[in-house]
């Protein structure tokens, strides 16, 4: 049993409840459904469950256009009626033209795998609801080979949501839920730590508190998040700004070096710009 | 003690049902969870909340259940003393997330803020201005799933409507917040819907492929086409300031729903009349403008186009170069109008004027002539007349057709 429980991994820090949502999830075969702002790392979330618990990964990454079944096959009808109209030999057998869908593969897995269902919100607003059988039984129908295909192992399923459309209730009532929290400090340091081990204390520590400072500027469109921060240290790093070059009190400098990696449009770099102006000001 | 924690997650608004209820016990017989509060907590919540806008009022009632604190929940939903508060979360935080919050400046300063937050952004949000709209986001967003999350509680109960709207702000997309009482805008913006086939070729064209195959002596010949779709593009262009203040309210409530409602919505502001240049933000319209003729050479004109406007002014400010009261315009506002309904067959002008002070003022006659009598009031009638006029195919001015004008899928009306 112990190999399932889940801890995070060198590449990825877990919170205490984050683990044990995906514990939980995983010891009672339920989908878990993980929210949270963007870059907070939902969806690299799969990808280390399945590196931690050496299990198979399956993705499917949901488009405007997704449609459930297309997780589950697809019966390729045209080149089914082409082969005929040719004379293949192929064409006798039904099974040639059902493509596979990514959930199929994944009830087909020898192991327990993981499954990601990736922005479930974008698709249409009944697609949650074509899928209620599927995760609650594990199970779905291929009427046109008359199979019943059952998942060998239920698979470790993670759905993320990025909240662009309320999921049904009856769909809620069958995940568990889990929101990531965007990281205070301390966790942010450590995530920090994972991706820069060689970092200097000084300078993240500057980093950070910059960083903190613009996601608390009030009115920004978008608040810059942790794979942000990331991008920026790795730009720091390779451009060698000293930890100095980052404290707030040089009055020649309004805003953070290099913050194109961190503010991503123009009405928000003026609105901090403007800020800070008005805080100098004020501060005098 | 767990069935009763149940009920009463049910009675403090968290919509939990059964099945999830037998769920968290199920995880519990699995031992999910080690024997910890905090653990049973995080266990609890997963199972049984499934938005994160439930999580503080899940909050209260855990602390109610399981630190004996009988009734209390009831009175939170009164006016609660903060000193309760303060003891209740006491009791709910650990040590390390109360040195946390300490070192936010202390329980009486945090919730004296978050009070007057809740405050300003009611106000705000009735005043309705424009700003509220694109910097909606609080410095407070995330503190409801803080450790500190109880204390958002508390203001929810005392400023429920505000911190909804709040909340509706925090997790939805709240650009177009004002949507309420735009429903009749939007079903008068319907009129326009208009579903062809475009993009990907992904659908059984039937009677194309039966054709095909008939012509191919037999020998199967699939033919797709494109999925159907609202294809309506529509370019808005919206006066700003001035006389236009007192129906700013209609304007945004259309400007949003036009923005619910089509997918190619594009906008524009200018100033009582176009010149040579439009803006598309309002703060920075000094410095980040669009050059008109950019902006006709990039919309085709497939493009419709509504004008937005009072039209109210003084009439040099159409007939004369350098009428503009901002600045100095090169040409008159008249051949730019002319420039617009040549370029763009399909063009209306909504006027939020009532239709019966129009003859008292002589630039809304002028302006009426130059879009070719194409004006109409900004009422749900009006609207009405504006989305036929606009659905017809050439426009008035019957010149220009849109590329796909011959083809035998050209948009189809079906409303």
């Amino acid at each position: 049993m112990n190999e399932t429980r889940f801890t995070g991994t060198e590449s990825y820090v877990a919170t205490p409840d984050l683990m044990m949502a995906v514990n939980a999830a995983v010891i009672l075969g339920r989908p878990l459904l993980i929210k949270g702002e963007p870059g907070t790392g939902k969806t690299q979330l799969a990808a280390e469950i399945a590196r931690a618990l050496q299990r198979p990964l399956h993705e499917w990454h949901i488009k405007s256009t997704s449609k459930a079944h297309h997780g589950l096959y697809e019966y390729d009808a045209v080149s089914r009626l082409r082969d005929s109209q040719l004379g293949e030999e192929k064409v006798h057998d039904i099974r040639n033209y059902i493509v596979k869908g990514s959930l199929w593969e994944a009830f087909e897995s020898d192991v327990q795998p993981v499954l990601l269902i990736d922005e479930i919100d974008k698709a249409d607003i009944e697609f949650p609801n074509d899928l209620l059988r599927e995760l609650d039984r594990m199970e779905f129908f291929v009427n046109e080979t008359r199979e019943l295909i059952k998942a060998r192992h239920r698979p470790i399923i993670l759905i993320t949501s990025n909240n662009e459309k309320e999921l049904p209730d009856a769909f809620l009532r069958r995940c568990f839920f889990h929101y990531i929290r965007f990281p205070d400090a301390a966790t942010m340091e450590k995530i920090v730590r994972v991706h820069f081990p060689d970092l200097k204390a000084e300078l993240l520590r500057e980093a950070l508190t910059s960083f903190f400072g613009v996601r608390e500027t009030p009115g920004l469109r978008k608040k810059p998040s942790t794979s942000e921060l990331l991008d920026w240290i790795k730009l720091l790093l390779a451009e060698d700004i000293p930890p100095e070059a980052l404290r707030g009190d040089d009055p020649k400098k309004l805003i953070p070096v290099l913050h194109g990696a961190l503010l991503k449009n123009e009405q928000d770099v003026h609105l901090f710009e403007q800020l800070v102006f008005l805080n100098r000001r004020a501060g005098r | 003690m767990l069935i009763r924690f149940f009920t009463d997650l049910r009675a403090g608004g968290v919509p939990v049902t059964l099945p999830e209820f037998l769920a968290l016990l199920e995880a519990l017989e699995a031992r999910v969870a080690a024997l910890s509060a905090e653990e049973f907590y995080y266990l609890a919540r997963l199972a049984m909340v499934k938005d994160e806008r439930h999580f503080d009022r899940f909050d209260r009632v855990f602390a109610q259940t399981f630190e004996g604190a009988e009734k209390l929940f009831e009175k939170l939903t009164a006016e609660l003393p903060p000193e309760w508060l303060k003891q209740l979360t006491e009791r709910l935080l650990s040590e390390e997330e109360k040195r946390k919050v300490e070192a936010l400046g202390g329980w009486d300063k945090l919730i004296e803020t978050l009070r007057q937050r809740l405050r300003e952004q009611k106000e705000r949000h009735e005043g309705g201005n424009k700003w509220v709209g694109t910097a909606g986001t609080s410095p407070f967003g995330n503190q409801g799933f803080n450790p500190e999350g109880v204390r958002m509680g508390q203001a929810a109960s005392r400023h429920r409507r505000a911190v909804k709207v709040w909340d509706a702000r925090e997790y939805r997309n709240f650009d177009d917040g004002i949507e309420l009482g735009t429903r009749n805008l939007k079903m008068g913006l319907r009129r326009l819907r208009r579903f062809a086939r475009e993009g990907a070729e992904e659908e059984l064209d039937l009677d194309g492929t039966i054709d095909a195959t008939a012509r191919n002596a037999g020998l199967l010949d699939i033919k797709l086409q494109p999925e159907r779709r609202n294809a309506v593009k529509l370019l808005l262009l919206l006066d700003v300031g001035g006389s236009m203040d007192p129906h700013i309210k209609v304007c945004e409530e259309l400007f949003s729903a036009a923005r619910a409602e089509f997918k190619h919505l594009e906008y524009f502001y200018f100033h009582n009349f176009p010149y040579e240049r439009v803006w598309k933000d309002n703060r920075r319209r000094a410095s980040v403008v669009t050059d008109t003729w950019s902006l006709l050479r990039t919309f085709n004109p497939d493009y419709r186009v509504v004008f937005v406007g009072d039209a109210t002014m003084s009439p040099y400010e159409i007939e004369q170069p350098g009428g503009s009261v901002e600045h100095w315009n090169e040409e008159s506002g008249r051949v730019w109008m002319t420039r617009f309904t040549r370029h763009f067959p399909r063009l209306v002008w909504l006027n939020p004027e009532t239709e019966d002070r129009w003859e008292w003022t002589p630039s809304v006659a002028i302006t009426r002539e130059l879009v070719g009598g194409r004006m109409f009031p900004l009422t749900l009638d009006g609207l009405d007349r504006a989305m036929r006029e606009l659905r017809q195919r050439g426009g008035q001015t019957g010149g220009l057709h849109s590329p796909h004008a011959d083809s035998p899928d050209h948009p189809v009306d079906v409303s």
